[in-house]
């Protein structure tokens, strides 16, 4: 089989415009990923299950992930103006001084794809796109047009990580109900504070229930 | 050829991989009737419901709706050490606990390179195609089961699968909840007594599976229910992701243990059996004769196995924590590829852990098989793909 940078190539001269970053992988699995432009993400992938060599016609897997805002801490030398005390009077003084410096790295959705062929039995090439952020812009393109086993597991993204799979045919919940609000395979999901609780003796769990309870909610405290 | 010809091609060869079900128009003379088989139907295999219209007796559209039994496996791992989640792995496939067990174990195996010992890679095939001949078995009793033949096929194919769980009992302690497999190896050896034991159940399971063969190849009843319903395209099944069983009923020569060889299927001699019509009568034909050559790969592993360590003296129990990585790693499981697809943050904890069922996957194509089909049929084509909800629904 290609090698990933032959892979990025032939993807290149084939589509034109597609810009494709090749993720590294530490793990001794080897398995490196192509990170595709979401505007171009379709035509790649009708190039890779198309193109007589690679004939990349089955999608095995796809997988969301969730990688939250991170806050960087970083330690920076700076030259700054001290008041110090020499010889008696006090003086300014120019000295370096450490300073933690914080910046926020901003945070995406990805969705990572699978892909093998049965033609000529080979494989894994793996394929990711990220969203731009993880609360407003989350669209991503449906790859379901190009390998119909993505409709249920792009349906389970949307249900579990709340990406948006634009051209996808029937983008509905797949495991949790309709009226459902939230997506709780984000990292920061909260889990709603409405089950029955089977209070045990336990101090952290009656107070939780207490707590419960006070707020009137409905199930709340049940045996209490 | 003119100009709107070559349009249209065009157009058709872009739209080949978009194989939407396709849309049957009722006559109009009647209504349409909505029926919701399940979520509490004996056929439906556990908790899974299908929306069905149905003009007359016609399937007119089946939606299935999925989630009764999710419990967010995923997440619950996401919150355990590595090793913790193989007992829940269990859970999944619960007929096939042990193949789940594998495909987790090949999975981290993959993402820290660990080596397995030899006589652990014996015992995991062993195990392995045990596993596959008890599901294909069960799975032949309960189509038959579905037919109206209440209680005896199903007990024969029972009573067989039985015998596999004693195994399974005796070796790991527990029937269906195994929770064997390591990174590195085996939980626990097998004594020769207990290779004895599997020996013999071994040697009864050609004669069960000659009976269970007349049972299918002689009814003419099954024969007529089964043969021509539910057809499922090869294209259409590699487009849908369709695996296992249900990919090879279709005639497409793909299986797992062929693909990566992974353990050490390379060693032992065994075919891929592969059917011609790809309708309900051939994926459970070739359950059977799967179960044939899981037959053969056994007699000879059993027949082989070395001696030595079950676990890799090297492999890191305690504090284990994987380098930053991904990988994914499967195995053809009874139901088709069941993949685990592993990203690690360097934590004691996967940072990501994710499940690729094969029983999900496979039932992408449900409403294609069944539109135009009676509804009795439904039941039938439901039973043939051949999954397990606690995998489906995670």
């Amino acid at each position: 089989m290609k090698t990933v940078e032959e892979i990025k190539a032939a993807i290149e001269t084939a589509v034109p415009g597609a810009s494709i970053e090749i993720v590294p992988n530490a793990s001794p699995s080897g398995q490196l990923s192509l990170l595709l432009a979401p505007n171009h993400a379709v035509a790649v992938a009708e190039f890779l299950r198309d193109d007589a060599e690679l004939a990349l016609d089955f999608l095995s897997n796809a997988t969301g992930i969730d990688w939250p805002d991170k806050e960087i801490t970083e330690k920076v030398k700076v030259m700054r103006q001290v008041l110090k005390t020499v010889d008696g009077a006090e003086k300014m003084v120019e000295e370096t001084v450490d300073e933690t410096r914080k910046h926020v790295q901003p945070g995406y959705l990805e969705v990572v794809y699978h892909l093998f062929s049965i033609e000529k039995k080979h494989g894994p090439v793996v394929i990711r796109m990220r969203t731009t952020n993880r609360t407003d812009q989350v669209q991503l393109p449906s790859l379901t047009p190009v390998w119909r086993s993505a409709e249920f597991q792009e349906r389970e993204i949307f249900d579990l990580f709340g990406i948006v799979f634009t051209g996808h045919p029937d983008l509905r919940r797949l495991l949790m109900w309709d009226g459902f609000k939230d997506h709780p395979m984000r990292r920061d999901y909260v889990e709603p504070d409405d089950f029955e609780y089977e209070p045990t003796a336990h101090d952290e769990v009656l107070a939780r229930s207490k707590a419960h309870q006070a707020a009137g909610q409905e199930g709340a405290g049940v045996g209490l | 050829m003119t100009d709107s010809l070559v349009n249209a091609s065009a157009v058709d060869k872009k739209l080949k991989g978009w194989n939407r079900p396709p849309i049957i128009e009722p006559d109009g003379e009647a209504e349409l009737l909505e029926v919701a088989m399940g979520p509490h139907h004996p056929s439906t295999h556990g908790v899974f419901r299908m929306d069905v219209a149905l003009d007359g007796e016609r399937v007119v559209r089946l939606k299935p709706v999925f989630g009764y039994l999710h419990r967010n496996h995923e997440k619950i791992a996401e919150g355990n050490s590595y090793l913790a989640s193989m007992p829940y792995t269990d859970r999944l496939d619960y007929i096939c606990s042990l193949t789940n067990n594998w495909a987790y174990a090949l999975a981290v195996e993959k993402l820290v390179g660990q080596a397995v010992p030899e006589r652990a890679e014996y015992l995991r095939v062993i195990l392995g195609e045990l596993t596959r001949v008890q599901n294909h078995a069960s799975a032949i009793g309960f189509l038959i089961q579905e037919m109206g033949a209440s209680g005896t096929p199903l007990m024969y194919a029972f009573r067989e699968r039985e015998k596999i769980l004693d195994l399974f009992e005796s070796l790991t302690g527990s029937r269906m909840m195994c929770n064997y497999m390591r990174f590195g190896g085996c939980r626990v050896d097998a004594s020769p007594a207990w290779l004895d034991a599997a020996r013999k159940v071994v040697a009864g399971l050609p004669g069960f599976v000659d009976e269970f063969e007349a049972l299918l190849r002689s009814n003419e009843i099954l024969m007529a229910r089964t043969q021509g319903v539910g057809i499922l395209r090869p294209d259409l099944a590699i487009n849908a992701g369709v695996t296992g069983p249900m990919l090879r009923a279709s005639g497409v020569n793909y299986d797992i243990r062929k693909v990566d060889r992974y353990g050490i299927y390379d060693r032992f001699e065994f075919r891929v059996p592969l059917g011609d019509h790809g309708d309900v009568f051939d994926r459970f034909m070739i359950r059977l004769l799967e179960a044939r050559e899981s037959i053969k790969i056994l007699e000879q592993a059993l027949k082989e196995i070395p001696d030595g360590p079950v676990m890799d003296g090297k492999a890191k129990i305690r504090g284990f924590r994987p380098k930053a990585g991904e990988a994914y790693g499967r195995i053809e499981a009874p139901k088709g590829e069941l993949g685990f697809y592993l990203i690690s943050d360097g934590g004691p904890n996967p940072y990501r852990y994710r499940v690729r069922p094969p029983s999900l996957v496979n039932l992408t194509i449900l409403e294609d098989m069944c539109l135009g089909q009676n509804v009795a049929d439904v039941v039938l084509i439901f039973g043939s793909v051949d999954i397990v909800l606690g995998e489906v629904d995670r």
